[in-house]
């Protein structure tokens, strides 16, 4: 079998695949990289979303040999290094930015991209940069809030309806 | 998904060579072709990705013309050609989601010709001449309907030519679920005419409508349009729309284009 070679998280890992193997099957089952979830596999729903070479993709949509020799972030690697939550996490903690917390992964990864392109996004900019991610709870007010909290702006204004 | 042989080139010739293999499909983004792929729609022997070929990568506004590279992502045309070609870099940043414009690429787009996708009525509409591996083809000869393209097997989209145009704007209508457009216009006005070409909205593809393009280029305005009607024949007929709803929608849309056009 063909072997693929990236750095994941930071980490150089390499590991035997098929050339069908998905970026997301790589990670879940030959890395046990769980955090990064399947939810429609369709392309639709964005849980799976992760960074390679800097930008947000959905891994489901993605060949693991595809990213040989990228640079991929998954929800892992997102935390501090001293395993606190980062900005983004911790505004979604503080904002009650998940129900039943599937979509997270890829709400976060996304949130993550946005913010990077985007420092101080609107609420529109927002829930436009959302259009790739389903939540299927609907907590997408929360979700929205906690970008924008994680984004240094005052959301106390923000109604949650 | 059955499984499939992968390789991944660097260069257009190796791509090149790499595809004269028996069964063997080119990978763009991806966009596409995976979710096909998945569903088994597509079983090739053999996979050959783009993606790794730097010189496929550009956007580079040159005397009137914005060249694209057959392997730029939607998100680097929608950031690259902001400046010299706002409705074209507005239209690559409205297709699918940011996750799926990273990936999906301008020359997959157009090869693909999905009777719904964005990109070709920007290429018919302009004009544009696809530029492939061996040679240069015109929009015109290029879309020869539903997926089907004039590219022969195995030929590759090195680069898209795009005459820029004095003024241009896109429509979409979008299907909110696919995101693909449910009927979508792009208008080109130059200094020897204007075209409008329309997406989403044929069984047959994207298309001219040259009724529309003969009133523009005399007076472009959205009143110049309003006495003519598309025949809702052959348009798509599907649970988001009939092709009646479809065809009212191009005399729609075009005229919000020519009001948006800058």
């Amino acid at each position: 079998m063909p072997k693929v070679s990236m750095t994941v998280n930071g980490k150089a890992v390499s590991g035997e695949v098929e050339g069908r193997t998905l970026l997301v099957q790589f990670l879940r089952e030959t890395l046990g990289l769980t955090g990064t979830h399947v939810g429609c596999d369709t392309s639709q729903c964005g849980a799976c979303t992760v960074h390679v070479g800097g930008a947000a993709i959905k891994s489901c949509t993605t060949f693991a040999l595809d990213c040989d020799g990228a640079e991929v972030s998954t929800i892992e690697g997102m935390a501090n290094a001293d395993g606190s939550l980062n900005t983004i996490q911790q505004a979604f903690q503080d904002h009650h930015g998940l129900q039943c917390g599937f979509c997270t992964p890829g709400m976060v990864m996304s949130a993550a991209a946005l913010l990077k392109e985007n420092p101080k996004p609107t609420e529109a900019e927002v829930r436009h940069y959302l259009e790739g991610n389903i939540c299927r709870c609907t907590g997408y007010h929360n979700i929205v809030k906690a970008i924008l909290a994680a984004s240094g702006q005052d959301v106390s204004a923000i109604a949650a309806e | 998904m059955y499984n499939f042989e992968f390789e991944r080139p660097s260069t257009v010739e190796a791509a090149v060579a790499a595809l004269k293999a028996e069964d063997s499909l080119a990978l763009g983004g991806g966009q596409t072709l995976i979710p096909t792929l998945k569903q088994r729609l597509a079983a090739p022997a053999k996979l050959v990705s783009l993606a790794g070929i730097d010189a496929l990568k550009f956007v580079k506004a040159e005397g009137g013309t914005l060249r694209i590279g057959g392997g730029t992502p939607h998100a680097v045309v929608a950031r690259e050609a902001a400046k010299s070609f706002p409705a074209l870099a507005r239209l690559a940043g409205n297709i699918g989601d940011p996750a799926v414009r990273n990936k999906g690429t301008a020359g997959g787009s157009i090869a693909n010709n999905d009777p719904s996708a964005c990109y070709p009525s920007a290429v018919l509409a302009c004009g544009a001449t696809i530029v492939t591996n061996g040679r240069e083809i015109s929009a015109d000869d290029f879309f020869q309907g539903m997926f089907e393209t004039a590219l022969e097997e195995g030929e590759l989209i090195t680069e898209v030519r795009f005459p820029i145009p004095q003024a241009a704007n896109y429509q979409k209508f979008e299907q909110p679920a696919s995101r693909f457009a449910l009927t979508g216009v792009f208008v080109a006005k130059y200094a020897d005419g204007v075209r409008v070409a329309v997406t989403g909205a044929s069984g047959d593809g994207v298309f001219r409508w040259t009724e529309a393009e003969a009133a523009l280029s005399a007076n472009f305005s959205a009143t110049a349009i309003a006495g003519l009607s598309v025949d809702p024949d052959g348009m798509i007929e599907d649970l988001h729309g009939s092709g009646a709803y479809r065809a009212r929608l191009v005399k729609v849309l075009t005229g919000r284009a020519v009001s948006a056009a800058s």
